[in-house]
């Protein structure tokens, strides 16, 4: 049951096995225990599908900068392949790749992360021309999701790990 | 063909799916399996099988989602509902805002408090621990998120226990996975 305090979640927010919030977390280990698999499945599935490892990690980088949850973002820099072209991508400042498929990969990725509530049809379709698969705008779109809830959940923690 | 909501509504929508489900025939065995574990609800049968395109997360989700919002102890229900409802509407899923909005009202037999958050989102007329629960769960909702430590010095006060207030945060957070897929990947259209 220690485990969930190896966590990257519990990690993020600072939180150790001796912590008074501890009991706390431990009360529902179950749901930290799905949250790290659910981190697996978003980051590391095999098969990858239309979306590499090296990609997914530049993407979720990217998100907690732009959720400006910096430790996340170093955690998820670490995971981009050394020799990829992809870290440029990782900073929110970069828009325009050549590659009509990423550049609308990374317009779909700040748009749902910042603004879900302005997306639309035609933000999907726009993906669908790109070339994505509807395969993989369901992958990237579970990324882009679990990133947003995963910044949340550690900002919530260290907002009760400074109250205690 | 019926046109999408964009109202917040405590009646439940029909969900038009923008990404072809996955064909129930033609299902992979792990397809299969992930989507077993899903209760049977005939109004997301298209979400589930939209969502059946990533069985792997659609795995760990499903359980996921069931042991935050449905688990015992800690937040009560209403109030776990409450959270849902706060992340829907800065997420704008009328979906999801219907759906637990409507639950909400179930739980409560009070229909008066959705209603004013609806009218008036943040200036709703709530009662002190309604306000704080509302309140945090719809700035750590948005991006980047605003809750601070004022905002949890109002849940404190208002009497919230750390294990309540970790299961708001577990469900303000959850629904800002579960809006960006219910939202992205489909229409909220009307029933009849």
């Amino acid at each position: 049951m220690d485990d969930i305090f190896k966590s990257i979640l519990a990690e993020a927010a600072g939180i150790s096995v001796d912590h008074p919030l501890a009991a706390v977390l431990s009360g529902r280990s179950e749901v930290m225990r799905l949250t790290q698999n659910s981190h697996d499945a978003v980051l590391k599935p095999e098969p990858p599908g239309g979306l590499s490892h090296s990609e997914r990690a530049t993407l979720a980088c990217r998100m907690a900068r732009l959720n400006n949850e910096e430790i996340l973002a170093r955690y998820y820099d670490e995971m981009i392949p050394e020799n990829g072209e992809m870290r440029v991508i990782a900073d929110p400042a970069f828009d325009s790749p050549d590659d009509g498929r990423l550049k609308a990969i990374l317009r779909h990725t700040d748009l749902v992360t910042m603004n879900p509530k302005h997306a639309t049809d035609s933000d999907i379709l726009a993906l669908k021309s790109a070339g994505v698969l509807e395969a993989d705008i369901v992958r990237l779109s579970e990324l882009i999701a679990f990133v947003s809830y995963q910044v949340r959940l550690v900002k919530g923690l260290r907002l009760m790990m400074e109250a205690v | 063909m019926s046109e999408p909501i964009t109202e917040f509504t405590t009646l439940i929508p029909l969900w038009k799916p923008r990404v072809t489900p996955v064909d129930l025939d033609k299902a992979t065995e792990e397809q299969l399996e992930a989507m077993k574990v899903t209760p049977s609800d005939t109004g997301v049968g298209d979400y589930v099988l939209v969502l059946a395109h990533d069985p792997k997360t659609l795995k760990e989700r499903t359980p996921l989602f069931n042991g935050i919002m449905y688990s015992h102890g800690g937040l009560a229900r209403a109030e776990t509902e409450l959270g849902a409802v706060a992340a829907s509407m800065v997420n704008r899923c009328i979906y999801c805002a219907a759906v637990h909005s409507n639950r909400y009202n179930q739980l409560t037999k009070d229909e008066t408090v959705i209603e004013s958050i609806f009218d008036s989102g943040e200036d709703a007329v709530l009662d002190l621990r309604q306000k704080a629960i509302f309140n945090f769960a719809t700035k750590l909702s948005e991006c980047p998120s605003e809750a601070g430590s004022e905002d949890m010095k109002q849940l404190i006060e208002a009497g919230l226990g750390m294990d309540e207030i970790f299961d708001l945060v577990l469900t303000a957070s959850l629904f800002g996975w579960a809006n960006r897929l219910m939202h992205v990947l489909g229409d909220p259209i009307p029933s009849c």
